[in-house]
C-alpha cells in the first residue's frame, strides 16, 4: 500500500488573466524526503510552492495536506497547517532593517507566547548551526550572498517546520556555495527530519540530496519519481534542459554526469572483448561532517571539489573518465586497465596527491576559519575491476569495499588550517 | 462549465454589437462616458478595498504584541515631525501676524491680533498644515517603505511566517497617527500663536498683554476640540492611504518593480494632500 503523502496536488490549475501557469497538475510529496521541482526558467515553479503556503490559490483543482483539502480548512486547521511550514524565498526576503538576530527571532516573537531568553537561546543555536555566530548583530546588506542565504534559512528552521519549502536556494552563488547549500539543505534535512521541497537548477548536483524528482515542463508535471528513474527518463524535456546543463557541468568541471558516466561507460566496454577487465575506483571524502563541523559547508565544498579536479587530471591522462557520485564521492573507470595496472596507476596518484595534492587543499582552506582545536580527515580510494558484461554498479560496490585510506588531511589549533 | 458561460455571452454578443455599431446614437454616448464609468467603478472598488483595509489595521491596533511596535512609529511619525512642524507653524504665524497686523491696522482694530492668529490657527491651518507637513515627511516615507517590503516579498514572508502584514506593518502606524497627529497640531498651534506674537508684538509693536488676553478669550474649547478632530480625521486618512498605495503597489497596472514605488509615493502625497482639503470642508460643515 502506498504511503500517504504528506502535500498532493490534484489537477491543480492557475491562470493569470489569460495566461495559463499551471494546467492539470497532479504530484506527491512525502514524509521526511527531499523533493526537487526542475523545470525551465518561468514554467510556473515558484508559483507551484505558492500555492503550498496559500499565497496563491488555484483557479482549478485541490492541494490536500495529509488527506485534507486545504481550502477546506477551518481557520484553526489552516493556522496549524501554515505552523508547520516555512518558505524560504529566491531573494531571502529578509527585512533589511533589521539584524540578522532580529531577522531569525521574528516569527518567535510575533506568533509564539516564549519568554525573552527561550527566544534568544533559540535564535543564538539557529545561528551558530548556521554559521553566523560572528554576524548575528549585522544587516543584509551587509553580509555575502551565502551568508544571507543562511540567514534566510536559519529563519525557516527557527520554527521545527516539518515542511520547508526552498524557492531556489543556490540561485546566484558560485559554484562551491551552490553545493555548499544544497550540502546544507541535506544535512538539516537529515538532522531535524523535516520534509523539503526544493527548486533546482543544479543538475545533476541536486540529485545527490533528492528522494525524488519532480519535472515540471509545459504547464504540466511530467515526472515524479527517483533520481535513478529520472536518468533514464524519455521526454523532450531532458533535451531542452538536462543535455545543456551537463554539458556545461562537463565544460566547467571535467567530470561526467552521472548519466553521461553510464553512457560512456556503456559505449566503451560495449566494443571490448567480453572476457577484457577494466579497473573501477572509488575515491571518497571520509567524515564530512567532520570537515562541515570544523570548517563549515563552503570549506568542506572546496576540498570535495578540488579532489574530483585532481582525480580527472590524473587520470584522464591515462585515459580514465571520472563522475561524482554522491556528495561526497567520486568514480573513475579505466577502461582499458586491469587491476594490476590499475594498482599502478594508483600508486602513482597517491604519491602525487600526497605530494602535491594536499598542499593544494591545505591552501585551498588557508582563508577558512577553523573551530579550535584538532582535528583529521581521510582520503579514501579503492580499486576493483570488472567485466564488461558486468554491471558497473557492482564492480563500484566493490572498490568501495576495497577503499583504504590514502592520504590524511590534518589540522592542528584554532585560527587556520 | 466556463465554456458554456462564454458561449452563452458570444451569442449575445452580436446583438449588442449591432446595438453600438458606428453612427448609432447610443454608440457616441457610450464612447464619451464608458471612460468614467470604468473609472468610476474603479475608484468605488479602490475606496472599498481602502475602508476594509483601515478597519482591518484599526482593529488589529488591540493585538497583545503591538506596543513596541507603537511606541516605535510614534517616534517616527510624531517626534522626528516634531521639529520640522514647529518650524513651519512659526513661521506660518508670523506670516499671519504681519499680514493680518496690515489688514486690521486699516480698520484700527490691532487689538484683535491675537484673536485671529489663534482662530485661524486652531480651527484651520494648524490642522491642514501639520497634516500636510507629515505627508511629506512620514506619509512619503510609509508608502516607500511598505512598497519596498512588498516589491522585495518581504509582506509575503510574513504571511508565510503566520504573521498578519496588516497587523504588523499597518495597525501600528495607524494608532501611531490617532496618537501624534493631534500632538503635533497642537505643538503647531502654540507655536503659530508665538509666531503671530513676535512679528505683530515685538517687530511691529501691537501690545502683548492685549494680544495674548485676546488669544484667551477668544478661544473656545470647541474652536479647539474641532482642531483636534480634523486632525485625527486627517491623520487616519493620511496613514491609510499611504500605507495601501505602498502595500498595494504590485497591483498597479501602469509599472512594475522600483518604479511602481516611486508611483505610489507620488499618488500617496498628492492623494493624502487633495483628501485633507476634501475633508477639511467637510469636516467644517459639520463642526460650524
Amino acid at each position: 500500500m502506498e504511503k500517504q503523502p504528506i502535500i498532493e496536488f490534484k489537477g491543480v490549475t492557475k491562470r493569470f488573466g489569460e495566461r495559463t501557469i499551471l494546467n492539470n497538475v497532479d504530484f506527491k510529496i512525502f514524509e521526511g524526503e527531499v523533493t526537487t521541482l526542475i523545470g525551465l526558467s518561468g514554467t510556473g515553479k515558484s508559483v507551484t510552492l505558492k500555492h503550498i503556503i496559500g499565497l496563491l490559490k488555484p483557479d482549478a483543482g485541490q492541494i490536500l495536506y495529509r488527506g485534507k483539502p486545504i481550502d477546506e480548512m477551518s481557520k484553526k486547521e489552516w493556522n496549524a497547517y501554515i505552523g508547520q511550514i516555512s518558505y524560504m524565498f529566491q531573494n531571502n526576503a529578509l527585512f533589511d532593517s533589521m539584524t540578522v538576530f532580529e531577522n531569525v527571532a521574528l516569527p518567535l516573537r510575533q506568533t509564539t507566547h516564549l519568554d525573552k531568553k527561550t527566544i534568544k537561546d533559540r535564535v543564538l543555536a539557529a545561528i551558530e548551526q548556521t554559521e553566523l555566530s560572528e554576524v548575528f548583530d549585522k544587516y543584509p546588506s551587509e553580509l555575502s550572498g551565502g551568508m544571507q542565504k543562511r540567514a534566510a534559512l536559519a529563519r525557516a528552521l527557527v520554527t521545527d517546520p516539518s515542511l520547508v519549502l526552498f524557492d531556489e536556494p543556490t540561485t546566484g552563488q558560485d559554484p562551491i556555495r551552490k553545493n555548499a547549500i544544497l550540502g546544507m539543505v541535506a544535512e538539516y534535512q537529515n538532522r531535524f527530519g523535516f520534509t523539503a521541497l526544493l527548486i533546482s537548477h543544479e543538475i545533476p548536483d541536486v540529485y545527490f540530496i533528492s528522494n525524488r524528482i519532480l519535472a515540471l515542463y509545459g504547464k504540466e508535471i511530467v515526472f515524479q519519481g527517483s533520481p535513478d528513474e529520472f536518468e533514464e527518463f524519455e521526454h523532450p524535456f531532458r533535451e531542452e534542459i538536462l543535455t545543456s546543463l551537463e554539458s556545461l557541468q562537463e565544460d566547467i568541471t571535467g567530470l561526467y554526469s552521472k548519466r553521461h558516466f553510464k553512457v560512456r561507460y556503456q559505449t566503451d566496454l560495449s566494443k571490448r572483448h567480453p572476457d577484457a577487465m577494466y579497473a573501477v575506483a572509488a575515491f571518497a571524502v571520509d567524515d564530512l561532517d567532520t570537515i562541515i563541523e570544523h570548517m563549515g559547508h563552503d570549506a568542506a565544498q572546496e576540498i570535495i571539489r578540488a579532489l574530483g579536479s585532481y582525480i580527472n587530471k590524473h587520470f584522464g591522462a591515462v585515459g580514465g573518465f571520472s563522475s561524482r557520485q554522491t556528495i561526497n564521492e567520486y568514480a573513475t573507470v579505466l577502461p582499458y586497465s586491469d587491476l594490476d595496472e590499475a594498482e599502478r596507476i594508483m600508486a602513482d596518484f597517491k604519491k602525487d596527491f600526497r605530494e602535491h595534492g594536499l598542499p593544494e587543499l591545505k591552501a585551498l582552506s588557508e582563508g577558512e576559519k577553523v573551530a579550535e582545536g584538532y582535528f583529521e580527515f581521510d582520503i579514501l580510494a579503492g580499486l576493483a575491476q570488472g567485466k564488461p558484461q558486468i554491471e558497473i554498479e557492482s564492480v563500484m560496490e566493490f572498490a568501495r569495499f576495497n577503499q583504504t585510506p590514502i592520504a590524511r588531511f590534518q589540522c592542528e589549533r584554532g585560527g587556520k588550517a | 462549465m466556463a465554456e458554456e458561460h462564454t458561449s452563452g455571452r458570444q451569442s449575445v454578443e452580436p446583438d449588442a454589437a449591432e446595438e453600438m455599431a458606428p453612427g448609432k446614437p447610443g454608440n457616441a454616448i457610450s464612447w464619451i462616458f464608458q471612460p468614467f464609468g470604468a473609472r468610476a467603478i474603479r475608484i468605488n472598488g479602490d475606496l472599498g478595498a481602502m475602508a476594509i483595509f483601515f478597519f482591518r489595521a484599526l482593529v488589529l491596533v488591540f493585538h497583545p504584541k503591538q506596543f513596541s511596535a507603537i511606541v516605535q512609529q510614534i517616534y517616527f511619525i510624531g517626534a522626528r515631525s516634531a521639529q520640522i512642524v514647529m518650524l513651519v507653524g512659526f513661521f506660518t504665524g508670523m506670516v499671519l501676524g504681519l499680514q493680518l497686523y496690515h489688514v486690521l491696522v486699516k480698520f484700527g482694530s490691532v487689538g484683535v491680533l491675537g484673536t485671529a492668529v489663534a482662530l485661524s490657527l486652531i480651527r484651520e491651518m494648524g490642522p491642514v498644515l501639520t497634516a500636510i507637513m507629515i505627508t511629506a515627511r512620514a506619509g512619503s516615507a510609509m508608502t516607500a517603505e511598505i512598497g519596498i517590503q512588498r516589491i522585495s516579498e518581504q509582506i509575503d514572508a510574513l504571511s508565510t511566517m503566520r504573521i498578519d502584514p496588516v497587523g504588523y506593518l499597518i495597525s501600528p502606524r495607524i494608532a501611531a497617527a490617532i496618537i501624534s497627529f493631534p500632538i503635533l497640531t497642537t505643538f503647531f498651534d502654540l507655536i503659530g500663536i508665538l509666531g503671530g506674537w513676535v512679528s505683530g508684538c515685538l517687530l511691529l509693536g501691537v501690545n502683548s498683554g492685549a494680544y495674548f488676553y485676546r488669544v484667551i478669550s477668544a478661544t473656545e474649547m470647541s474652536d479647539i476640540t474641532g482642531g483636534l478632530v480634523k486632525s485625527l480625521v486627517f491623520g487616519l486618512l493620511v496613514v491609510t492611504i499611504c500605507c495601501f498605495q505602498g502595500f498595494f503597489t504590485h497591483m498597479r497596472t501602469d509599472s512594475f518593480g522600483a518604479r511602481s514605488v516611486s508611483l505610489s509615493t507620488t499618488s500617496a502625497v498628492v492623494i493624502s494632500c487633495v483628501m485633507i482639503l476634501i475633508s477639511d470642508y467637510v469636516v467644517t460643515t459639520f463642526i460650524l
